[in-house]
């Protein structure tokens, strides 16, 4: 019975990093109808922006990192975790101007700027592999960004919105997905290599039989849900948001900004995924590469289907029954002769049976479709 | 004209003979001992993926039913193709050398027709599993069921010691030698169904059945207020989705040298997907063209290095900016086509080289 607890203890703490990265799918669908295939990428953007923001600190505070001081630990524990969070609520936002708000409006210049500077870096990239000359170089990665710019610009002005664009948004986020992980994996950007977190946290041995670890992730995911939760119930931003994803056309016309709405709702998403990115990978202790966040990504993306997509208190609780269901067959699966490497298998047949069982999810709610 | 008295099956069979024999005598080249081994396995990936594609179109494209699960059934047909080839060494082929260095051209190719009726077979069987049960639900939900599908299925297959699954699958060792699954599949195997398999897409299309098909895409409760059984007809787009896809998968695991997990992992299934949308959906013809782009452009682009992983998805993104209806939109590369892209460039031409200017004036 004791260790039964302890493994569902195990198991909420793995379904509260699930749930997390859950909430940002589900915002994301929420308003704008949209499953964010990048948004995994944005939890591993968020390992790899802890992992900078620690080095950053333990080089400003050399004793933080190598003594057994524990004082300065726990505060730098939370800088880390607000940078990455802070950065990645940053990429979610640009991600968002430059690739998802184009294919809804006629805007050009954000991702000119953006997708033209990444190409117009690919092309300076290539052009110094090839030995040109640095100026040349950058000469070529110019002509490249300013082609890019003039072509968006002539024909995101002409555009007519003719074509239903949820498939064309899904193939892009897609494509965004892609380029985070495979630009990740550029020898300049982070490389292949897997990375190691320093010591983030100076931690008493494990009391009993919970360790340190599991309690600080169940407590810091238990804090940011409690925040998320005001956010979205109580203030302003929170009711918008609301009410964009109930119906974006009449909240357009009561005056909400919904281009607003939806920037902030995918900063918010992001950060909460890159505070998943940094405890995950900070406490587990494996080495992590810039693919770190696929697996992840469809588990979280699976949770949020479960509890009903675009319902937060679902995503919460599809990411807690995923992490315990997983947890469950890890630990009591060879009782029954089903060996751990089915507990992917077993995430997934659990969505099958409930969506079988309720056609929309645990807490959605089924839309009666009106002609 | 004489040509149009004769049957129409024996004008059918006439030009799919005449296509057999101009794949024959192509594969003598492709085929050649000597010739580029690299430039014969882009080829046949081409076309295996060409298949795909027009497969996962029917589905996706014709019925608007969106399938994220088809790397599922192309992993069963892979399976069960490779499993008959090595299994059915003894009992079924015997006279097939066990090194993997099987002719399938000629009277040689009952073991390869075979197999791809039976991986189909298993691979259709499969998603009538699945379809039955997912149908029932729309949009991403269906999309998600038929990941978590494709995923049930990987991760079965990761558990199969029978193939090897953990590992990777290269035949089995019997009799104190170690026989390789027959490499049956070639060039002239893989552009011929590829053929049948554009053809029967094309045939579907402008069929009542197609027909059906399309007013389920366009709008399923109008479909059903005419009479259209929409259920049905989501199942069998689905299961003949499913049969092409498994006849793809026996091609593909009756050619590689070894059988992997991560060969049908959830991003390979999305290469499928993005291939489909990228050629414009329910064109047949575009998304033909998408899969030898999609296809190809990575082994053009191989000079760059680790660039073209970088390069590709942003051309994705800048296409769906640029073009969100995919290459053809929903038009078929025909006469027609061309004549609409020649008035369109003569509009343009005249009009002085600026449509922005002459559509702000009207």
């Amino acid at each position: 019975m004791h260790q039964f607890l302890e493994q569902l203890l195990i198991g909420i703490q793995l379904g509260s990093m699930y749930a997390l990265i859950a909430l940002g799918y589900t915002m994301v669908y929420g308003v704008l109808k949209l499953i964010n295939f990048a948004h995994g990428d944005v939890y591993m953007v968020g390992a790899y922006a802890g992992l900078g923001a620690s080095a950053v600190l333990g080089a400003w505070l050399p004793q933080h990192l190598h003594t057994t001081v524990p004082l300065p630990s726990p505060m730098g524990f939370v800088i880390v975790m607000l940078a990455a969070m802070f950065l990645c609520g940053l990429l979610g936002l640009v991600i968002e101007q430059a690739a998802y708000r184009p294919l809804r409006s006629r805007v050009w210049v954000t991702p000119a700027i953006f997708i033209g500077a990444a190409i117009g870096y690919i092309a300076y990239c290539m052009a110094i592999d090839a030995n040109r000359t640095l100026w040349s170089a950058r000469l070529i990665g110019l002509g490249a960004w300013l082609a890019v710019a003039w072509l968006l610009r002539t024909t995101q002005r002409r555009k007519t919105f003719a074509v239903s664009s949820r498939l064309t948004a899904l193939i892009t986020a897609i494509g965004v997905s892609l380029f985070l992980e495979n630009f990740g994996d550029l020898p300049q950007v982070f490389s292949s290599q897997p990375q190691f977190y320093p010591t983030l946290l100076q931690m008493p041995a494990s009391t009993g039989a919970v360790s340190m670890p599991t309690v600080i992730m169940l407590g810091v995911a238990v804090v940011l849900m409690t925040i998320l939760s005001y956010i979205v119930t109580r203030t302003k931003i929170g009711k918008a948001i609301r009410a964009v994803s109930f119906d974006p056309d009449a909240a357009a016309l009561m005056g909400i900004n919904t281009d607003r709405v939806i920037a902030f709702t995918f900063a918010l998403g992001s950060a909460l995924a890159g505070a998943a990115g940094v405890m995950v990978t900070a406490f587990s202790g494996n080495g992590f590469n810039p693919y770190v966040g696929v697996q992840p990504g469809i588990k979280a993306f699976v949770a949020a289907v479960l509890g009903g997509i675009g319902n937060i208190p679902g995503a919460a609780l599809g990411g807690l029954i995923m992490g315990v269901a997983e947890t469950m067959v890890v630990a009591y699966g060879s009782l029954i002769h089903v060996p751990d490497t089915y507990r992917d298998a077993v995430a997934f047949l659990l969505l099958i049976l409930i969506l079988l069982l309720r056609p929309s999810g645990l807490l959605g709610k089924a839309a009666v479709e009106k002609v | 004209m004489v040509w149009s008295k004769v049957p129409l099956l024996l004008r059918r069979c006439a030009a799919l003979g005449f296509v057999a024999a101009v794949l024959l005598v192509i594969n003598r080249f492709v085929e050649a001992p000597d010739s580029n081994r690299y430039h014969e396995n882009v080829i046949v990936f081409i076309g295996i993926n060409i298949i795909l594609a027009v497969a996962l179109n029917i589905v996706n494209g014709f019925t608007g039913q969106f399938s994220l699960g088809h790397i599922g059934f192309f992993a069963v047909g892979a399976y069960v193709a490779a499993a008959l080839g090595t299994y059915g060494h003894d009992r079924l082929f015997p006279w097939l050398p066990v090194d993997g260095s099987a002719t399938s051209v000629g009277p040689a190719a009952f073991p390869i027709i075979f197999m791809m009726v039976a991986s189909g077979l298993a691979a259709a069987l499969i998603g009538l599993l699945v379809g039955l049960p997912s149908l029932r639900l729309r949009g991403d939900y269906l999309a998600i069921m038929t990941l978590g599908f494709a995923q049930i299925i990987q991760v079965v297959l990761l558990n199969l010691p029978v193939v090897d699954g953990a590992t990777s699958f290269t035949g089995i060792e019997r009799h104190g030698i170690f026989e390789l699954t027959p490499h049956l599949t070639n060039f002239f195997w893989v552009y011929f169904v590829a053929a049948v398999v554009i053809w029967a897409a094309y045939g579907l299309r402008f069929s009542t059945h197609g027909l059906a098909l399309m007013a389920v895409r366009e709008d399923e409760i109008a479909a059903e207020a005419m009479g259209i059984n929409t259920t049905k007809y989501k199942v069998i787009a689905f299961v003949v989705s499913a049969f092409f896809t498994g006849v793809a998968g026996a091609l593909f695991g009756l050619y590689v040298s070894a059988l992997t997990n991560d060969q049908f992992s959830f991003m390979q299934g999305i290469n499928i997907v993005v291939m489909v949308v990228l050629g414009g959906l329910g064109s047949i013809s575009g998304v033909t063209i998408a899969a030898v782009l999609l296809t190809g452009l990575p082994e053009m682009l191989r000079f760059t290095e680790n660039y073209r992983l970088v390069i590709l998805p942003l051309l994705l993104i800048l296409l769906m900016l640029t073009r969100p209806q995919g290459i053809f939109g929903r038009d078929e590369l025909s006469a027609g086509w061309f004549a609409k892209q020649f008035q369109a460039v003569r509009g343009w031409v005249r009009g002085g080289g600026s449509r922005l200017a002459g559509r702000r004036t009207r």
